[in-house]
């Protein structure tokens, strides 16, 4: 089991090495998730009440759609040189490989998410430091249901046609619960609500999904390497 | 002779003559129920609308079954086999959304509401569609069979938590007439399993249809592959 972990441990540290080198996942993932935020300004009055209220989805519209460019590349990025055919030959797990990426991802999408929750925050006046640990509750929840998905559909779709098109058109729908908690969890902590009986459901939901996704995906990556 | 295929012809033949008689039968029975109380005639729309969601259901259950035993056996029949019951189970899922929309169109005022049932089917139908187009965008065969089938199994574990999440909203779809506290007559609840019966066999026919279509581009596909390799 240790050798599993120090295997999950390399794996990330590799991508994420090369990640801080190249900068290119994160720096693009970043500058699209504030163009979507000022596009959003002008489909939504930003100043008006009802887009303070329904501002906790938007956001994670936002985090969707600016992941989805770090994760496409997370398999992609082992392609030049057949990096991809080196790892799977690699004496290690596809479990291993792929928990080490999902890792990696899940900072970089964290690294996204928490540099743009601020601009959000002055762009659309939102106050969201109120319930700051449920916050990131929510938000720790949520990418990792966007990263367990995200990976696994990264894996599918790297040697596939319309790769960047294949991995948001898979990635969303499945993901549809899970975002749907997020939303609702993110917009009741903004308005101020606590998390009670009401939403507590939704946060049980989004546990279970990133339990029983992580459990699918860990079962079946290796089927999807190695065939 | 007993000859193996041509008797699955005539077994085939005669399922679809069953559909055909027992559609008319359907039909002609339900046009001559009387109206109902409250809806008019709109009402009878049920005896296609729940059957085929049942149908579509029992369609994704079947593509994740082969999809499970693909993956352990390596056999592309079972592949040939989610892929035909997906696409039949995506055309009656989408018949239950068209039926569905016309009924919300008269009783409602409009065509669709974000209700709850309605949404989780929808979003059950883009689940299964990106599974197809996921099948599209896969050349290679064994690759194509295999991903599918991960893919088929994510978006059937998927159902139940979209239903579940999706319930957490106002519900504005009538509670269901059988399971819901509602009264169904003898009679009508007799000619609604006759048509429940009739989709069934319905989409059975057009999975065999379908199946059978794969199997041959598949031969098709290894002797043109043969072809070439001379």
């Amino acid at each position: 089991m240790t050798g599993f972990l120090r295997q999950v441990a390399v794996i990330a540290a590799k991508d994420l090495r090369a990640e801080l080198r190249t900068k290119e996942a994160i720096n693009g993932s970043l500058a699209f998730s504030l163009v979507i935020l000022l596009l959003f300004s002008f489909a939504f009055d930003p100043t008006g009440d009802t887009t303070r209220e329904i501002s906790g989805g938007l956001l994670w519209i936002v985090f969707a759609f600016a992941g989805t460019l770090i994760l496409n590349r997370s398999f992609a990025r082992e392609l030049p040189n057949d990096c991809l055919d080196a790892l799977i030959a690699a004496p290690i797990s596809g479990a291993a490989l792929f928990l080490g990426k999902a890792i990696a991802n899940y900072v970089l999408l964290l690294a996204m998410e928490l540099i743009s929750l601020p601009v959000f925050g002055i762009f659309y006046n939102v106050r969201w430091t109120g319930q700051f640990p449920e916050l990131m509750l929510v938000l720790l929840l949520g990418t990792w249901a966007l990263t367990v998905l995200g990976t696994m559909t990264s894996a599918l779709t790297v040697n596939i046609r319309l790769r960047e098109v294949m991995l948001p058109l898979l990635t969303y729908p499945v993901l549809v619960p899970a975002l749907m908690g997020a939303m609702q969890l993110t917009m009741a902590l903004i308005a101020g609500k606590p998390i009670d009986a009401d939403n507590v459901m939704w946060l049980k939901m989004l546990i279970g999904f990133d339990v029983i996704y992580t459990a699918v995906s860990l079962v079946l990556v290796e089927t999807v390497l190695v065939g | 002779m007993f000859d193996k295929s041509r008797w699955r012809d005539y077994l085939l033949h005669l399922f679809g003559a069953a559909v055909i008689v027992i559609l008319a039968r359907d039909i002609n029975l339900i046009a001559r129920l009387p109206q109902d109380v409250n809806q008019g005639a709109i009402f009878k729309i049920i005896f296609f609308h729940v059957p085929m969601a049942v149908t579509a259901m029992t369609a994704a259950a079947v593509a994740f079954v082969a999809s499970v035993l693909f993956l352990i056996t390596r056999d592309f029949r079972y592949d040939a086999l989610a892929v035909a019951v997906t696409e039949v189970g995506l055309a009656f899922l989408a018949g239950n959304l068209i039926t569905g929309s016309i009924w919300g169109h008269i009783i409602w005022g409009q065509w669709w509401a974000w209700d709850a049932r309605l949404t989780s089917a929808l979003v059950c139908w883009i689940l299964y569609a990106s599974y197809l187009m996921l099948r599209r965008a896969v050349e290679e065969p064994t690759q194509r069979a295999t991903f599918a089938a991960v893919w088929s199994i994510f978006s059937f574990i998927d159902v139940p938590i979209v239903i579940f999440s999706i319930k957490w909203w106002r519900t504005q779809h009538p509670q269901p007439v059988f399971w819901g506290g509602g009264s169904f007559p003898h009679d009508w609840l007799v000619v609604f399993l006759w048509n429940m019966l009739a989709m069934v066999l319905l989409a059975i026919v057009m999975t065999t249809v379908r199946v059978r279509q794969e199997n041959a581009q598949r031969e098709l596909d290894s002797l043109r592959r043969t072809a070439h390799a001379m």
